[in-house]
Order: structure tokens, then sequence, then C-alpha cells
């Protein structure tokens, strides 16, 4: 017996088929008829966010911190509009989500009609893949599709554009077994010989790294732990990528930190000076390499990608391994522990004495007040108070998210959520509230600044409606940092609107959302107001007033190789009168 | 090096690399891209070359598999080995994308564009205009008084060729189809 429905009901069973816990979403004239099953139904939660690019930051927080594809529905035009960003950035970090838009009714397409916009057209470069459906007998098939999509592969974000004429129509519904799910199988098995090829370097390098990615955390918890074992089993040292804090510990022995522009000097300095490099599940990006000519220059590079349009897009690697980095590793620790587990422990022991010297300019070091807050200062009382728990961090964008990468410390996957390559501010708000509706009883804290929050504070309303007990913990210097930095250092100290004028009160703006403020200026009070934020029910915003002028280091100028570094004045190796490279 | 060491208010200081990465001989490659025929298929392709700077030379589409709703979009392309070897790639993973043939690495192939020809002129030019039309095989497929239109079919150069005669005899206005191709034998 077929079972007829409306494309509204369509729409909610169909998210209920994939195993949708929660919709993100905001509610407009296009999308009424979802909302009208949404309300006659318990077992999908709706949450209200207070813009729609807050719905999707929240589907993205979500789906990062849990592995699950997150959703969120909007209306048609300015409701699609607004979750461009959201879309464009869960496209750029390969994020799976699945965006449900409404549309004016089919027979109004093409008209102006009020509300209208060509949300396909718009968004296209913005997604993996989208669709417009005109037919309600073809909606459920294409929602069940979309979700196949969006997590198989390299994850990304899909938008499914829904005419409200259509979800008011009747249609048999297909269920998600019969659905056709395309001919899209992208290949997860890596080639067995270039494997191979890979493994036989392993047994003779003599510096060898590891550069992890985001990969490794889209491919699942099961590949980190392979991660591990490499690590551990080989005594490779371990470095990753902003998008990749987490698949290695950070307080593992081969732990090397985080590389890049405002990676850590051992890290960057590996990187340059290693002789195989095996990039595992990231792709080269110009924050990581720096000048591409002068990337890395004496080493052979491995590199294992699911999408085969990463690998040689900025550097020409020597392997090329395509497939799903679980599974790669596994055969790359079947083949090299099948042939012995060797590798050159002369060369390593070598190696890694070269790597302790770098560390030893303690490239991190800044110089404490007892009078002002650090910002490096604040996140290590931030590390160290919460060290343990069950934890998750969100960030904005800017300097406060490199000192995050840098001072805080992340043992397992998934607890590290932040716009890498968009790099979006007002990301993290939104989606640390995602990330709370994921884990209600877990500590969930937005590392922010207070330029990059206030782009989306509205969400505070969105966490007091649904008790999201979120901490925005804002380090709050009145500029912003990043762009004041790069003026300060490449563009002649002339500092075009780079300070926040008019800042509101933000304990005051806590008052008037209704949840806790809690500010702070004295290095002295941070522990207990730190403890504070903690210990409160519910969410806070904390407003911790820092150091006005301070520089993010080590920081590599764009444009410059890895060993051309500079290195805050701080740091041991300016101390003892070293030179550096 | 420290961070007062580097030069202030550099303007060769950007936030990007502005340096290009390695500079080699552009090539023309010839790309089928067998796709699936459904709304948009084809703005999501010209999207890719137009977002990511990639050429378009040349650009023909047709389905050509009417039960299966299969496309062929032939496209001419222009860049160095590493752009085409990621154009290919790029086309290769997009969901709609059934596969990608490079027709100019994957061996011979057939390359064939039709192209019809207007020609306005009396007397001399245009007897000369219809000899050298008969010289390249095109057909007359329109004709007035003083007017002639030429369909023809050939390789892109073929057609540039008769074009170029075509110019000081009157030519008016062209029309290609742009290239289709398979590549020889089986």
């Amino acid at each position: 017996m077929s079972k007829q429905m409306t494309g509204a009901k369509m729409v909610v069973q169909a998210l209920k088929d994939q195993g949708v816990e929660v919709v993100f979403g905001y509610p407009g004239g296009a999308v009424l008829p979802i909302y009208d099953e949404l309300f006659l139904q318990n077992d999908i939660r709706h949450i209200l966010v207070r813009h729609e690019q807050g719905a999707v930051h929240m589907a993205e927080g979500y789906a990062r911190s849990t592995g699950k594809p997150g959703v969120a529905l909007v209306t048609s035009g300015p409701g699609a509009t607004n979750a461009v960003t959201g879309l464009t950035d869960a496209l750029m970090d390969s994020i799976p989500i699945v965006v449900l838009t409404g549309q004016v009714p089919t027979f109004m397409i093409g008209t102006d009609g009020f509300q209208e916009a060509d949300t396909v057209g718009i968004t296209r470069p913005c997604t993996k893949m989208n669709w417009l459906v005109k037919d309600t007998a073809k909606l459920a098939e294409t929602i069940h599709q979309a979700f196949h999509v969006a997590t198989h592969g390299r994850p990304g974000p899909v938008l499914i554009d829904i005419p409200k004429d259509v979800q008011f129509a009747n249609a048999e519904y297909t269920p998600a077994e019969k659905a056709k799910v395309s001919h899209y199988q992208p290949r997860t098995e890596g080639d067995p010989d270039q494997i191979a090829r890979l493994v036989e370097m392993m047994e003779s390098a003599e510096r060898p790294i590891l550069y992890t990615g985001g990969g490794v955390i889209n491919s699942g918890a099961r590949a980190s732990q392979l991660l591990r074992e490499l690590a551990e089993e080989t005594g490779f040292p371990v470095t990753s990528t902003l998008m990749g804090l987490g698949c290695y510990p950070a307080s593992g022995k081969n732990w090397l930190g985080m590389l890049g522009m405002h990676g850590l000097y051992e890290a960057n300095l590996a990187m340059h000076g290693c002789d195989l490099m095996i990039n595992i599940g990231a792709r080269f990006d110009d924050r990581i390499t720096g000048r591409v000519k002068d990337f890395s220059p004496r080493s052979k590079k491995a590199h294992i990608d699911i999408d085969p349009s990463s690998i040689n897009k900025v550097i020409r690697v020597d392997v090329p391994i395509v497939g799903d980095v679980t599974k790669v590793l596994e055969e790359v620790l079947r083949q090299w522990r099948a042939r012995g587990s060797r590798t050159d422990k002369a060369g390593l022991a070598k190696w890694w004495k070269q790597i302790d010297e770098w560390r030893a300019v303690k490239c991190l070091a800044y110089k404490n007040s007892a009078t002002t807050i650090k910002p490096q200062y604040a996140l290590e009382r931030l590390e160290a108070l919460t060290k343990g728990m069950d934890r998750y961090i969100t960030t904005e964008v800017g300097q406060h998210q490199m000192w995050a990468a840098q001072f805080l410390g992340f043992e397992d996957p998934n607890r590290w959520m932040t716009s890498g390559g968009l790099g979006t501010m007002g990301y993290g708000l939104p989606a640390s509230i995602g990330v709370q509706i994921a884990h209600p009883e877990a500590l969930v804290i937005n590392v922010a600044g207070e330029a990059s929050w206030l782009m989306n504070m509205q969400e505070m309303g969105t966490a007091m409606q649904f008790r999201a007990p979120v901490k925005q913990f804002i380090l709050n210097n009145e500029r912003l940092g990043m762009v004041r930095q790069w003026q300060e250092l490449l563009h002649g100290e002339r500092y075009s609107s780079s300070w926040s004028e008019s800042l509101p009160d933000f304990v005051k703006l806590a008052e008037a959302f209704g949840c806790k403020g809690i500010k702070c200026d004295d290095p002295k009070d941070l522990d207990d107001a730190i403890m504070e934020m903690i210990r409160y029910d519910g969410p806070v915003i904390f407003d911790c007033l820092v150091e006005k002028h301070e520089n993010c280091f080590p920081m590599i100028p764009s444009g410059k190789p890895h060993n051309e570094m500079l290195l805050s004045a701080d740091a041991e190796a300016f101390r003892s009168g070293a030179v550096l490279v | 090096m420290s961070a007062l060491n580097i030069k202030k208010g550099s303007t060769s200081h950007s936030a990007y690399d502005l340096r290009s990465a390695l500079s080699e001989v552009e090539e023309s490659h010839t790309l089928a891209v067998i796709v699936e025929n459904e709304p948009g298929v084809l703005a999501r392709v010209i999207g890719l070359f137009s977002g990511r700077g990639y050429n378009i030379d040349s650009l023909t589409v047709a389905e050509v598999d009417h039960t299966g709703h299969r496309s062929r979009i032939t496209i001419v392309t222009r860049g160095t080995p590493a752009v085409i070897d990621q154009i290919e790639a790029q086309l290769s993973r997009m969901v709609p994308v059934y596969a990608v043939h490079d027709l100019t690495m994957d061996g011979p192939s057939v390359q064939r564009e039709l192209a019809l020809v207007k020609v306005r002129g009396k007397g001399d030019h245009r007897i000369e205009a219809l000899r050298l039309a008969e010289i390249f095989r095109a057909n007359v497929v329109d004709s007035t008084l003083e007017s002639f239109v030429f369909e023809m079919t050939g390789t892109p150069e073929k057609i540039d060729a008769f074009a170029e005669l075509m110019r000081p005899l009157g030519l008016v206005e062209i029309a290609r189809t742009g290239v289709a191709a398979l590549s020889r034998g089986v």
C-alpha cells in the first residue's frame, strides 16, 4: 500500500528517517507548511534562532561536535541569502550540513515574487550540491540523496529548495532504503601500490613528519585512533592544522603543536626541514604553506585525501593516495607492520634532538603582567581550570582564535570548533549553541574577541530560550586585534578603522538578555571569575578586559617561507641572544 | 628575526602571496564531460570554470542518451599541465558528473565544428566566394541575389581559415557550434 502525504509531511518524515533529532531554523511565508508539520510532532526538536546565519553555524557546531550532519530550515529570499555565509563556511571546512529553504510556488518562480530569490543559483558555488524540487513525488528521494551526498566522500553542505506548492501537494513517500542515492560513490580505499611506496619511505626516513588536518576528524573517531597508533609505533612527530586539533592528543609525546602562519616554531621548522612529509587529511592551505616555492624544499611528500582535487592543487606530491583516512591508515599500518615495523631509529633520534632544540626556543613565551590581563595568560588559566572537564571549545576569528589554538590543549577529536577556511567572524557564538544542544551536559565555551562576538550576539536570545548554558569568554582588547597587528607590522602603524568604538557594557548586555555577566580586568581576580563562569548554571557573557596591543606570535608573514618566522621578543632565543634562522 | 626588523608600511606585504607559483607553457585540451542532464548542470560546470579562473575556448552541450538522461559537454580549455589536471579533478568530483575524458591526452581524436557563414557581395567577389566554398566543401544553404549562407563542417582551424578568406569577399556574420569530439578507434 503506497503512502500518500503532503510534501511538508514528507520533509519531516524524511528527516526522521535520516535520524535527525534537531533542526535549527527560522519560519517565514514559504516554509509555513513545514512548520505546521513540525508543530504536529515531537520527535524532532526545533531550535528557533534569531538570524538565519546563526541557524547554519549552529548546524555546523552540531555537526562538528557529533560527526552527524546538522540540519537548518529557513524561508525563501532573505532567509536563504542569510544562510549563504554559513554554507560557504561549511564548504571550506568540509562540514556535513543539510539546509532546507522555502521557495515561492513553482508558478511564481521567475516573476520577482515577494521574498523570491534564485536560491539554487546563489548557492550553487557555495554548496557541494543543491536541488530545486518542483515535483512532490521527488521530494523525499531528493532529501535522502542530499543526506547521502553531504556525508559521503569529502563532507560538505547541501541545500534543497522547496517551493510552497510542492509542500502542499500530495504524493507517494519514498522511504530512505528505496531512494536512488545516485551514482555518487567516492572512492574510499587507497591504492595499495602507492601505500606500499609510502611504507618504504617511512622505513628509511630520517626526518619524517605527520602533517594532519581536518580530514582525520571527518573520517571518524577510528581515524584518530589509527593516527595515534601510527605516531606511537613509528615515533614520528605529529603536527596539525587548525582544523585537525584534537586528532592527536596535545599531551601526546610526539605532539609538536599547530603549524602554519601562527603555528609553533618547532612545528613549522620541522615541516621546513623534514625529508618525508606525510599529509593526512590536510590540503596545503596558503596559511600553512607560506611561499609555495620554498615550502619544505628537501622533502618527499605523500598526501592522503578523499578529494582527488586536493591532491597536487597547491603542492606537487610524490605519493598521492586518494582515499578515506581510516581505510588508508589501516592499510599503511597493516603493510608497515607486516614488513617488520621498521624505522631509521638513529635518524629519528637525531631528528628529535633537533626538534628539542627548536622547542627550547619557547616560541609561545610572553611577558606577563601583574596589573593587566594578557590574553595568553587568560587562556592559560582557562586551560588549567577546565582541564579534564567534559569540555568543547568554539571560537570566533582573529587573534583570540590563534591564541586559543596555541594555548588550549585538545585530547580528542570533535572538541574544537572553529572557522578555518572561510575565517567567519560571528561563527563562534551560534556554533557554541549548536554544540551545547548536541551535548547538554558538557561545558561549552566560546573563546571570542569582542568585535567578532558582536556580529552574531543576537543569538544569546536563542541560548536563553533553549537553556543552552554556553559560556562566552570574550577577550576584549577594544580592537580588531588581528587587523591592528597587521597594520602595526605591515602597514606603517596606520590603524585604519581597527578599533572598537562605542562598545556595549557586556555585563549590562548579559542582564538585558537575562543571563549572567562577569567582568574581569585584574589578573589577580581571573581564576575566581573563570570558576564563577564555569559554576554558573546558565549562559554567561564574560568580559575579560585584556592588554590592548598584544601581538600574536609566532607569525609567518604571507608569502614568506616557514623558516622566516617572526617571534616574540620574549621567546627564549632572544633572551639567550641566539640568532634564529 | 624580530617583529621590529620588518619593514614598516611596505607595500610588498600582502595578506596573500602575490607571486604565482610555477609558470609553465599553456596547452589546449579538449575535455568530454558526461553529466546527468538535470536543471542547472551546465551552470554548475561553467560556474566551476569562472569561479576558479579557468579558460573556456569552446563549449558544446547536448543530451546524448535520452533514456539515461546523460548529456555530453565538450569543453576546449587552455592551461598549464597542472591547471588541466586540476580542472579534471574538480570536474570529476562534482556530484552530477559521471565521467571526464581528456581527449587530448587519451590518444588521437576526431574534432569537428559546424559553422554557418553569411557572405554578401556581387560580381567577382560573389563568384570567388562560391569557388572557395567548393574547395572547402562548404554547402550553400541559403542564397539571395547578393548573399550566400554557407554551411561547413571541419576542425576549428579549417573554419578559421575559411572565415579569413571570406572576410575580404564580404563576410557579414558567422555562427559556430563549438567543438564536438570523439576519440578515434574503440
